[in-house]
C-alpha cells in the first residue's frame, strides 16, 4: 500500500523565499532517503520552495482570490514529501519515525487512496484521469 | 500501545530490518541458515521483551546485538565441543568479543555488500527455482513460511521443507557467502533476476488457482528489484527487470473486473493504469539507454511493455515497433514463446494472415505442446479471419490446457462466441 509522508518543517511558514536547507541538514536527509531507497520502498520524493515564494489561490465570497506569499497564518506547511510503497501502516509509521527531524518538525503519514476505496459512481467520475496524469508526465 | 499494536510494530521492524540483520550475521558466521536462525531467535527475544520495555530507539541495532550474543554463545559452545573432542587447549579462534564487534562496523556501508552477498547466495543456481524463490522471500523479503505458502498456494509444510532443504544444500555444498566476480557474476546475476521475475509473474499471471493476480507477490518482487537496483546501479539488466515489472504492474488494477475476471490488454480501461509506475519504468529505460544496455533481454521486454504504456488507446499501439523489438529479443533470447509473441505483434501490424503464417511455423514446437497460449493465439487470429469453426476448436483446446480457473473460463467463453459467430454466419438472417 502506498503512503505519502509529508514533511512539515518547523518555521517553514515564516522562512524567507531564498531559504535553503543547510549542508548538514541535506546530508542527514540524504542518508534517510538512501535508507528508503535501499529498502526498496521509495517511489518518489521532492522538496518544495518555502511558502513565502508561493502563491495562494482561494475562493472568498464567491470570488477567486490570488495572493502572493508570505502568508500570515502559516503554522504547519508542507516542505516536501516522500511517496513510499510498504506492506502496512505500521511500516510507514516506522519509516516516518526514522526521518531526521529538528525540534518542532512533524512528519504526517497519509495513505494514498486506491480505486477500491471509492463506491462505483465515484470511480466512474474519476475515469480518464490517469490518462491525463500520464501524458503530463 | 496495546499488545496487538506492539506486535504489528514489531512486524514492521522485522520487515525493514530482517534482511540486513541476516546479511550481517551471515558474514560473521558464514552460514546463511545459521544466520537466519540467529535472527529469528533475536526476533523471539524482542517479542518477549518489547511489549514490556517498549520498542528501542534503534530496533535494528538492538536485534543485531541480541543475535550476535547468541552467535558468540554458539561459537563458544561449538569450540568447547571441538576442544573436548580434540583434547587440545588453545585460544578460541573467534577472537573478538561482543564488545569489540562494534555495531557501527556491522551497520555501516558494508551492509550493502552483505545484502548483495545474501541475494546471490539465496538465488544460487545449485538450488531449484522454487527453493530459490522461497528462500529469497524468506531471507530478503522477511516473509513468514505461512505467507510464502499462501502466496504460492502450496501447503505450509512444503514451503518449510523447501527452505530447510535449501539451507542444508547451501551448507553442504559449502556455497561461499560472496558476490561472484567476472564471468560467473553475469551468470549468477541472471539467476537472481530469474528468481525475482518468477516471484513477480507468480503474482501477475497466477499460473494456477482461482485468482488471476496476487498483487502482494508483485509488490514484493518490485521491492526486491528496487533493493537490487540500489545495490547494483550500473547493471542495465537489473534496471531492465525493474522497469519491466513496474510497467507491467502499472496495469494490475486494470487487469481484473471487480469480481476478479481477467480483462485483456486491448479491453483495459487505460485510465486505471498507474502513471507513477509507468513514469518510473520509462525513466529506468532512459537510464538503461545511457548505460548502453538497451539490447539486454529484460531491457527489450521492458521496451515492449513501454510501447503499450505509451499508447493512449489500444488502436494507437505501435505494433510495428513491438514486432521489431520482439525480433531483437528473439536474437538475444531465442525462444518459441518469444516467436509466438512476435507473431502476435506482426499480426497486429500487418494483418492476421501474416501472424498466422508465423504461428503455424510453431505448430510442431515441442516446448509449446502444452502451452495454452499457442492455440489461444491461433484461435484469435482464425476468428479475425472469420474462420470461426477452426477458431472454436483452438479455443477449446486452449481451455483444456489453461491451469488458471479464470483464464480457462475466458477461453471457454471465446469458444462459445466462435460457435455463435459460426451459426450466424451460416444463417443469412
Amino acid at each position: 500500500m502506498r503512503f505519502m509522508m509529508l514533511m512539515l518543517p518547523a518555521g517553514h511558514g515564516q522562512a524567507p523565499p531564498d531559504a535553503r536547507p543547510s549542508k548538514d541538514a541535506v546530508e542527514s536527509m540524504m542518508r534517510f532517503n538512501r535508507s528508503l531507497q535501499e529498502a526498496g520502498v521509495l517511489l518518489a520524493l521532492d522538496g518544495l520552495h518555502p511558502p513565502s515564494a508561493g502563491v495562494r489561490v482561494s475562493l472568498v465570497n464567491g470570488k477567486v482570490k490570488v495572493a502572493d506569499g508570505p502568508f500570515a497564518e502559516t503554522k504547519e506547511v508542507v516542505g516536501g514529501y516522500w511517496m513510499i510503497d510498504v506492506s502496512s501502516r505500521e511500516e510507514a509509521v516506522t519509516w516516518a519515525s526514522r526521518c531526521p527531524l529538528a525540534a518542532g518538525d512533524t512528519v504526517e503519514v497519509r495513505q494514498v487512496f486506491e480505486a477500491a476505496d471509492f463506491p462505483p459512481e465515484v470511480r466512474k467520475a474519476a475515469e480518464g484521469f490517469g490518462e491525463l496524469g500520464q501524458s503530463a508526465g | 500501545m496495546t499488545a496487538t499494536d506492539i506486535h504489528r510494530a514489531i512486524d514492521a521492524v522485522w520487515r525493514i530490518e530482517s534482511a540486513r540483520l541476516i546479511a550481517g550475521l551471515a558474514r560473521m558466521v558464514r552460514d546463511v541458515g545459521l544466520a537466519e536462525e540467529l535472527a529469528q531467535d533475536a526476533l523471539v527475544t524482542a517479542l518477549e521483551r518489547w511489549p514490556e520495555s517498549g520498542i528501542p530507539d534503534n530496533p535494528g541495532a538492538w536485534l543485531m546485538t541480541a543475535a550476535k550474543h547468541r552467535a558468540i554463545d554458539q561459537l563458544r559452545r561449538r569450540k568447547l565441543i571441538e576442544r573436548k573432542h580434540e583434547s587440545l587447549s588453545h585460544e578460541p579462534e573467534f577472537g573478538p568479543t561482543d564488545e569489540r564487534l562494534e555495531l557501527e562496523t556491522m551497520l555501516d556501508d558494508d551492509i550493502g555488500d552483505d545484502l548483495l552477498r545474501l541475494i546471490f547466495t539465496a538465488c544460487h543456481p545449485v538450488l531449484s527455482a522454487e527453493a530459490r524463490a522461497a528462500l529469497t522471500l524468506r531471507l530478503l523479503g522477511g516473509l513468514t513460511t505461512d505467507e510464502i505458502a499462501r502466496a504460492f498456494l502450496v501447503p505450509e509444510p512444503t514451503v518449510a521443507q523447501r527452505i530447510v532443504r535449501a539451507k542444508r544444500t547451501l551448507a553442504e555444498k559449502q556455497i561461499p557467502f560472496e558476490v561472484p566476480r567476472g564471468e560467473e557474476r553475469d551468470e549468477r546475476l541472471a539467476s537472481v533476476l530469474e528468481v525475482l521475475y518468477l516471484i513477480f509473474n507468480e503474482g501477475y499471471a497466477a499460473t494456477s488457482g482461482d485468482d488471476w493476480t496476487r498483487p502482494e507477490l508483485c509488490n514484493e518482487a518490485m521491492r526486491l528489484g528496487r533493493v537490487l537496483a540500489g545495490l547494483a546501479p550500473q547493471e542495465p539488466e537489473v534496471l531492465g527487470l525493474l522497469a519491466l515489472m513496474e510497467i507491467q504492474a502499472s496495469r494490475l488494477r486494470a487487469r481484473t473486473t471487480a469480481s476478479g475476471e481477467p480483462i485483456l490488454l486491448p479491453d483495459q480501461d487505460r485510465s486505471r493504469w498507474d502513471p507513477l509506475l509507468i513514469r518510473r519504468g520509462l525513466s529506468a529505460l532512459d537510464r538503461i539507454e545511457k548505460l548502453g544496455g538497451a539490447n539486454g533481454p529484460y531491457a527489450l521486454q521492458a521496451a515492449i511493455a513501454a510501447c503499450h504504456a505509451r499508447a493512449r488507446s489500444a488502436e494507437q499501439t505501435e505494433w510495428a515497433r513491438i514486432a521489431t523489438l520482439y525480433a531483437a529479443l528473439a536474437r538475444v533470447m531465442p525462444s518459441p514463446v518469444v516467436e509466438l509473441n512476435r507473431a502476435v505483434a506482426v499480426a497486429m501490424a500487418s494483418g492476421p494472415e501474416a501472424g498466422l503464417a508465423l504461428v503455424d511455423q510453431l505448430a510442431d514446437e515441442p516446448l509449446l505442446r502444452n502451452y495454452h497460449l499457442l492455440p489461444s493465439v491461433r484461435g484469435d487470429l482464425l476468428s479475425r479471419l472469420q474462420r470461426h469453426d477452426e477458431a472454436r476448436g483452438e479455443f477449446e483446446r486452449a481451455a483444456t490446457l489453461a491451469r488458471n480457473v479464470r483464464e480457462r473460463s475466458l477461453l471457454e467463453q471465446r469458444a462459445a462466441a466462435c460457435a455463435e459467430a459460426s451459426r450466424s454466419a451460416q444463417q443469412p438472417f
